[in-house]
């Protein structure tokens, strides 16, 4: 971190001065027309700054920030990898950005060519052929598959399911979603080896079961052992298996979903498929399901209509008993470009080296990190991720898991996801992603090993951690308990 | 040879999997059923850098873009004006390539932009709380259902009224369609606001989702509707366009509850529909029941101000099925280039630009509504988009627009039948007097080319 990022830097109203000005429009070059005064506002709080103070402004406060273009960003679950430049500079294209969602269909074949072949690679990629490319994000696609799963029963006249199962290792939108589908949730629990409890499955799947949300690898970066067991368990009670597929990056190219039972998928583009997190979105969350369930997809989707290859033309079209629309226009087009452009730089060629280098990143970590960190399911190989925990040193230091995030910082990395999945006491669920060389994650588990010794010889700079940040610990209860959520200067 | 996006080589993989202790990387996968493993895939072939630039061009020139046209099209996504500040600060690395800030210490950046965004929607709305942003302006207004119904248990009805965009009203269906909730008011698209209370307002009403300026492109006020709505017990909920608001009155002022809306408009490019920004704000009582992401202020060990994600006891990710939404991923990088539009225009930018607009509009419909064959309601108050009845089908008269270099309006003929040859013209900033003059004139001549047949 620089000087400047240690610097604090006021809010943009507090900047500037009356009458200061960032933009000039041009003049008016129409006549005048006289306005509605009654419907009026008298004043408009916005900053009054110059072009230079928002410049310099926002960039300050990206320097406050950490970012994959910086190095290493292990979250667990999240697949921070790198972001190509090439997607980039794709999405400025003015014949993508600027073209209007309504404009005639005619007028932007290009633009639904590249939306029809997304649709196809990844139905192909995931196995499963119909694909929505609506959902603005993972939580979205989730909520659309689950929609789906529901269209599928009453379209059957089975209007007696109520419950979704869900495997008490699932990320929160899971549950949430079931909710605001309006079905019960039935927590499943995870055996000894983390796999889903076959005998737990069974118990609870039944003629009021609508399907069984799993995400595999689960959360605790291992792969279903059971996978084709658990899905004939649900479809025999007549359920559907929803695959959660955030974590699809561990088996991109080498397993696909359909193929192993899973019955609708979402895939969040901004992790397996490179569209950048831009700081919590947006992401793109495409919805991939079985032939017989295209028909319920929300749309409008993109088909191609007409002959051969040269003459082919794109449209619009809604499936026939579409579950609606989750949005506004087509999804979140930008996003999709970027996926799209990612998916043609690997081609059928390179598609499966994501999640082998992806997998044998997490691996080598974890063989790195095991001796140290306790692993509770070190015994196992992992795929994408790994979670330690770091119960040990909270019960022999009283250092705990947030100590070690912290402390993380100070060597200059991202910490990784902490205190989830749930079930894991002290936490810590690594996925350090194709995109890290051997020489990075050999940094990264060095940093780990001396906090960890840290940990015994010297707690409290743990507990003080960070000390190079930009600011150090936050009180989180002074910000829930009174909080203060917009500038009231 | 490595893929270029991936830095391992083959003695690092050699090395790691020695570490590992397997033979081979398929080692790894032995879990996975085996019929399974390595699926021949029908997927294009690899493209390097530079091909794969050529083909994104070559998509790009099989569409027709707002550069080269003048555009007359909004109905929800809007071709505004975009500071060069907006791209050259969204784009840095810092902002792009971070995660949602959880680790407050070094996503300072992204914390201390979203609270100023925040600050600026509560300007903008009138309200006292903005979250960090939700996907768009039609999944904003189904979470704000979805706030109303929460908060006045045993009130299953939602009014929409029939201007709100048909996307959003659709988007809403969608959202509440595994609950026993009923969505009506927009049955007749012909009825007014007052026709539709009339009808369905009672106690039973969660909440009443209006738009201002509405689908069609009429400002009003709101305030009678607002206390009608209140003497009912229900929640009055307003979708905006924010442009508009650098010039009206901020939607708090006339009684909303719930302020949502597309903010697209606010430095975020058309581009076919997304990533958009789905603005949503709402008063202090309610702050507990709300969607998404909410960043507040606090302070550090030091005494130093700082900023963090907070009242998440909300969220999907602390309280699973009892969350007030599933919502994870937002479009916080749209937000951002929001917080920047707004910063880079200012007080007094914004106003111009909304100035600008209706100026604009009005010359434009004036222009219209003289020719023969055409007619606006200059009676109707609007802001920058109006309805023009046209002689002929809308989708004749675009296409012939369209061999003029022009993009023009949208046809309401599917959605509001009894409008007849209906087109929703929009006009910003972006359109000169010429290109208003030349739409205008092509306008015309459509007219006259049918007279002579």
């Amino acid at each position: 971190m620089t000087i400047v990022a240690n610097k604090p830097e006021p809010l943009i109203y507090e900047l500037g001065a009356p009458g200061r000005i960032g933009a000039e429009l041009p003049k008016c070059d129409v006549p005048i027309t006289r306005l509605p005064n009654r419907l009026l506002r008298d004043d408009l709080k916005l900053p009054e700054v110059s072009e230079v103070d928002v410049v310099r402004h926002f960039t300050r406060l990206s320097q406050k920030n950490y970012c994959v273009d910086l190095g290493i960003y292990p979250l667990g679950s999240c697949t921070m990898k790198y972001n190509p430049k090439v997607n980039e500079e794709a999405v400025k294209l003015p014949g993508l950005a600027q073209i209007h969602p309504y404009q005639d269909e005619g007028s932007a074949q290009g633009a639904l060519q590249m939306l029809y072949e997304l649709q196809r690679m990844l139905g192909e990629i995931c196995g499963l052929p119909g694909v929505t490319l609506q959902p603005a994000a993972g939580a979205q696609g989730e909520l659309t598959g689950i929609l789906i799963v529901r269209a599928y029963h009453l379209a059957r006249g089975d209007a007696k399911r109520k419950k979704v199962l869900v495997p008490d290792s699932a990320h929160g939108t899971n549950p949430a979603t079931s909710s605001m589908s309006g079905y019960q949730v039935v927590q499943i629990k995870s055996d000894a080896r983390g796999n889903v409890d076959l005998d737990d499955l069974r118990k609870h799947a039944d003629g009021e079961t609508v399907g069984l949300m799993l995400t595999n690898p689960n959360t605790l970066g291992l792969f279903e052992e059971n996978i084709q067991e658990v899905c004939r368990i649900v479809h025999a009670a007549g359920g559907l298996v929803y695959g959660d597929g955030a974590n699809l990056n561990a088996i991109v190219g080498i397993a696909r979903p359909g193929d192993l039972g899973i019955d609708v998928l979402h895939s969040n583009l901004h992790k397996t498929f490179s569209v950048p997190h831009g700081g919590g979105g947006p992401g793109a969350g495409a919805v991939m399901v079985r032939q017989d369930l295209a028909k319920f997809l929300p749309g409008p989707i993109v088909v191609k209509v007409g002959g051969a290859r040269r003459s082919a033309r794109y449209a619009f079209a809604m499936p026939k008993q579409s579950i609606g629309r989750v949005k506004s226009f087509y999804g979140n087009f930008l996003a999709l470009v970027r996926a799209y452009v990612y998916i043609r730089a690997f081609g059928k060629e390179h598609l499966h080296e994501i999640a082998e280098n992806a997998v044998i990143n997490a691996n080598y970590l974890l063989a790195r990190l095991k001796d140290t960190y306790h692993a509770p399911f070190g015994a196992r190989r992992c795929k994408h991720e790994f979670v330690l925990t770091g119960k040990p040193f909270a019960d022999k230091y009283g250092v705990h898991t947030l100590d070690i995030a912290k402390r993380i910082q100070d060597y200059g990395f991202y910490p990784p996801t902490i205190y989830f999945p749930l079930t894991v006491p002290e936490c810590i669920m690594i996925e350090p992603t194709e995109s890290e060389s051997k020489a990075s994650l050999d940094e990264f588990a060095a940093a780990l090993l001396k906090i960890a010794e840290e940990a015994a010889t010297n707690p409290q700079v743990l507990k003080d951690a960070p000390h190079d940040a930009p600011v150090t610990r936050l009180d989180d209860v002074k910000a829930a308990r009174e909080p203060v959520l917009c500038y009231k200067g | 040879m490595s893929h270029r996006f991936i830095p391992n080589t083959d003695a690092d993989r050699a090395a790691m999997l020695k570490t590992i202790g397997v033979e081979s990387v398929k080692d790894l996968f032995l879990d996975v059923p085996a019929e399974t493993l390595y699926p021949k895939l029908n997927l294009p072939r690899a493209l390097s850098e530079l091909d794969l630039l050529r083909e994104m061009q070559a998509l790009s020139a099989r569409n027709a873009n707002l550069n080269e046209h003048a555009c007359f099209l909004g109905a929800g996504a809007y071709n505004h004006f975009i500071p060069a500040t907006v791209p050259h600060l969204v784009f840095r690395s810092e902002f792009y390539t971070a995660y949602t800030p959880y680790q407050a210490e070094i996503s300072q950046g992204t914390l201390q932009t979203i609270f100023e965004y925040q600050s600026m929607i509560c300007a903008l709305t009138g309200m006292d709380a903005a979250n960090a942003s939700h996907y768009d302006g039609a999944t904003a207004a189904a979470e704000g259902a979805i706030l109303a119904i929460n908060q006045l248990p045993g009130r299953d009805k939602v009014l929409v009224c029939p201007t709100l965009h048909p996307e959003y009203r659709a988007t809403i269906r969608t959202y509440l369609a595994g609950h026993a909730i009923r969505i009506v008011g927009d049955e007749d698209t012909r009825a007014t606001f007052e026709q539709m209370v009339d009808k369905h307002l009672d106690d039973k009403t969660a909440c009443v989702i209006v738009a201002n300026p509405d689908f069609l492109g009429q400002m009003r006020d709101l305030k009678p509707y607002a206390e009608r709505a209140h003497a009912a017990g229900a929640l009055f909920i307003v979708s905006a366009y924010p442009i508009s608001l650098g010039l009206y009155k901020a939607p708090g002022e006339y009684g909303a509850d719930v302020v949502v809306g597309e903010g697209q408009a606010l430095g975020n490019p058309v581009a076919f529909g997304g990533p958009y920004l789905g603005i949503f704000a709402t008063k202090t009582q309610f702050i507990r029941r709300m969607a998404g992401r909410l960043v507040g202020q606090t302070t550090d060990t030091k005494g130093r101000r700082g900023f963090v994600l907070t009242l998440q006891a909300r969220e999907q990710h602390i309280r699973r099925e009892k969350a007030t939404s599933n919502i994870c991923s937002n479009q916080a990088l749209c937000a951002l280039a929001a917080c920047v539009f707004l910063a880079t225009l200012g007080k007094s930018g914004l106003r111009q630009v909304a100035e600008l607009c209706y100026h604009k509009a009005h010359y434009a419909a004036n222009k219209i509504n003289r020719l023969p064959g055409y007619r606006v309601n200059m009676k109707q108050e609007f802001f920058n988009e109006f309805v023009v009845e046209c002689p002929r089908p809308v989708a004749e008269i675009n296409a012939a627009l369209r061999g003029q270099n022009i993009v023009g309006g949208y046809d309401l003929s599917k959605e509001y039948p009894h409008l007849g040859n209906a087109m929703l013209v929009a006009v910003t900033e972006m359109n000169t007097r010429d290109q208003i003059d030349s739409f205008a004139k092509a306008l015309g001549e459509i007219k006259a080319k049918k007279r002579k047949t």
